[in-house]
């Protein structure tokens, strides 16, 4: 890089300083505006056209055609009823398995933050313990998970040992939404405990010596001090887990497939397997549904944002 | 008595224990065995030999069964400890099993066999690691490609994010120049626009650009990252104005003060960006088995994927191969574990 000071000063003298920093905008985004700026207009073009063909110059326009397809349901409660169906399992799925894993991930969390908070003897260690799951990677994160579950694996061994019978964890539809709910928290919990611990420690220590001081009882401590305090990183938390949890696909698509039959499949599997997976890339109604998901997506960072700053007002 | 319980349960802060630090206790306890526990299980399960996973229920230890070569066979016979009608005990090989009956054989007299019945009989265990689970794949099977392939993209995308979101955090934290705001306002604003949403599209355009099943296709969509810009940019907005000027009237060009002053000064901000990218890249699934359809090419995450796919079977490898997955992200971690968990909680990002 040192071996470019020469030619940059060439640059420098040939163009003048004042544009320098265009110069050293421009790779970013080059390779911004490539892959991120001019697909997401492309993306929009995708939602419109239709047929089988990759290059859009080839891409019949229809309209809203897609968008409708999908929207097409005598009941959208009930996916049976929709043009679409597979799409709004996906969606269902998806709300399901949000609700549940944000609440069952952000409690954990907080719980652990606050374990991890007091006085305790190798915290460090503890908090590199529940770290550890967020670096691997969600496949590695799913093969150990389907080892442990599996019908000779060590969960079963244990249903045995107790007297049990031996359950086929991954087959079964409603184990199987347990157990992507539970693995994905067990791999993401450390990274919001993380946040939330940061959080916890900036609050200062006088006001719990006070409230010690004042004999005030330590659940009622939580609740009138660390609470209120701690509530802005919280809905941080809420927010990027919510955002984070709308967008899983990794985990669930090596665990369980989607399966059994559609019953883990999420909205992001969906949307892969409508583009790719299948025998005919469905580009354009893909495409649709992904502006759908981003269209949630950005009301869910709508919301975050006015509530961050109603935070930050008071 | 008490002043010695109490002398022994005393604790740093002079106070005694209360219900709740014994709670804590349990729960972090509970936690180190729910958090390392299937890790460990999966390093452990990755020694044991293909007869050694099946057993049901499974042992912690990779135990295998001991075998001998008798005189006389082919193949060498499993070696079980049996009980004599009169009661001794003997080490004897197996020759064959029909039903419940098996015919053993004294290895030190191949010619004489005897029957013993199924229940007479214990297998002779001995601890054993199957390193063949890992030798075999990484010979076999794709999986040094995989490996390099992942060690490649990883690096080189982690050298071109850094130098390109540092210089571009550069430019907008430390220049006046017309179009600033709107750059900065879209980088921030496509944060949050996950690969998701825009993967057709952006399929579409590696296509065009002949990248589908090369790795720079791997490489360059996520190199210009906005998380990347944003951090730099923070940081570097803390470092004084006046170095910069000091630094011109030396007669240093715009280029000497970036290489030379700010990328030096901005070492802790890209040490975690660099830390991050080294996570995102070498964990990336998604995007990777999009752009890769031909083997040779796979990451290692997509061939880990691919494989156990196809050899749901043979666990023993699929097991091993995980296990090589995840150990270098886990030696970073080892040696870094501090650094990593604070530059996270600071940011925030992942």
């Amino acid at each position: 890089m040192r071996a470019l000071e020469y030619p940059m000063r060439g640059v420098q003298r040939l163009i003048g300083q004042g544009r320098m920093p265009y110069v050293f905008v421009l790779p970013n985004l080059l390779i911004f505006g490539t892959f991120v700026v001019v697909p997401l207009f492309i993306n929009f073009y995708y939602s419109v056209t239709g047929g089988t063909a990759l290059f859009p110059e080839d891409r019949p326009f229809v309209g809203a055609d897609q968008y409708g397809y999908l929207l097409d349901c005598e009941n959208h409660l009930s996916p049976f009823t929709c043009r679409e169906d597979r799409f709004w399992r996906g969606v269902y799925n998806t709300i399901f398995f949000v609700a549940f894993q944000v609440v069952a991930m952000v409690g954990l969390s907080l719980l652990t933050a606050v374990i991890l908070n007091r006085r305790i003897v190798a915290r460090g260690f503890f908090r590199s313990v529940f770290f550890y799951p967020v670096l691997l990677s969600p496949v590695v994160v799913a093969l150990i998970w389907k080892w442990i579950l599996q019908r000779d694996g060590v969960l079963n061994a244990v249903i045995a040992a107790f007297g049990g019978d031996r359950v086929l964890f991954l087959a079964e539809p409603q184990w199987a939404m347990f157990w992507i709910i539970f693995v994905s928290t067990w791999a993401h919990m450390g990274f919001y405990t993380l946040i939330l611990l940061a959080g916890l420690q900036s609050i200062p220590a006088d006001l719990y010596e006070a409230a010690e001081m004042d004999g005030t009882s330590r659940w009622r401590t939580f609740r009138r001090i660390t609470m209120p305090l701690l509530w802005p990183t919280m809905l941080v938390v809420l927010v990027l887990s919510l955002i984070k949890s709308v967008q899983t696909f990794d985990e669930v698509f090596v665990l369980t497939g989607g399966g059994p039959g559609t019953a883990t499949q999420l909205i992001v599997h969906y949307i892969y397997e409508t583009a790719f997976a299948t025998q005919v890339h469905n580009f354009g109604l893909a495409a649709a549904a992904s502006i759908l998901l981003g269209t949630v997506l950005f009301i869910l960072t709508l919301i975050q944002m006015r509530l961050g700053s109603r935070g930050e007002r008071r | 008595m008490n002043r010695t319980l109490a002398f022994l349960t005393r604790r740093r802060d002079g106070r005694g224990w209360h219900p709740t630090d014994i709670l804590s206790y349990v729960y972090l306890m509970l936690g180190v065995l729910m958090m390392f526990g299937p890790v460990v299980w999966l390093l452990m399960s990755s020694f044991k030999t293909q007869a050694g996973l099946v057993e049901f229920p499974p042992s912690f230890l990779p135990y295998s069964q001991e075998q001998v070569m008798v005189e006389g066979y082919k193949d060498p016979l499993p070696l079980f400890e049996v009980t004599l009608p009169d009661g001794s005990k003997k080490p004897m090989a197996q020759v064959r099993r029909i039903g419940i009956v098996s015919q053993m054989v004294d290895p030190k007299q191949p010619d004489q066999t005897i029957r013993v019945k199924f229940e007479d009989r214990t297998p002779i265990r001995s601890l054993a690691f199957a390193w063949e689970n890992y030798v075999t794949p990484l010979k076999q099977f794709n999986f040094m490609s995989y490996l390099w392939n992942s060690i490649v993209v990883t690096t080189v995308a982690t050298f071109i994010t850094l130098v390109v979101n540092s210089m571009a955090a550069f430019g907008l934290s430390k220049y006046e120049f017309r179009g600033r705001t709107s750059i900065l306002i879209f980088i921030i604003g496509t944060l949050m626009i996950p690969i998701t949403v825009i993967m057709v599209p952006v399929y579409l355009v590696a296509t065009q650009l002949g990248m589908v099943n090369s790795l720079w296709g791997v490489i360059l969509p996520g190199a210009a990252t906005p998380t990347g810009v944003f951090l730099l940019r923070q940081y570097m907005l803390t470092i004084p104005d006046e170095l910069i000027d000091a630094a011109r009237m030396d007669n240093a060009s715009e280029w000497q003060i970036y290489w030379r002053l700010i990328v030096p000064l901005s070492l802790p901000a890209i040490a975690v960006l660099a830390i991050f990218s080294i996570m995102w890249r070498w964990n990336d699934f998604l995007w990777p088995l999009i752009i890769l359809t031909r083997n040779e090419v796979y990451t290692l995450q997509v061939g880990l994927n691919a494989f156990q796919g196809e050899l749901q079977v043979q666990w023993h490898f699929v097991l091993a191969m995980t296990v090589v997955t995840l150990l270098p992200i886990t030696l970073v971690f080892a040696f870094l574990q501090k650094f990593i968990t604070t530059g996270i909680a600071s940011t925030g990002m992942k």
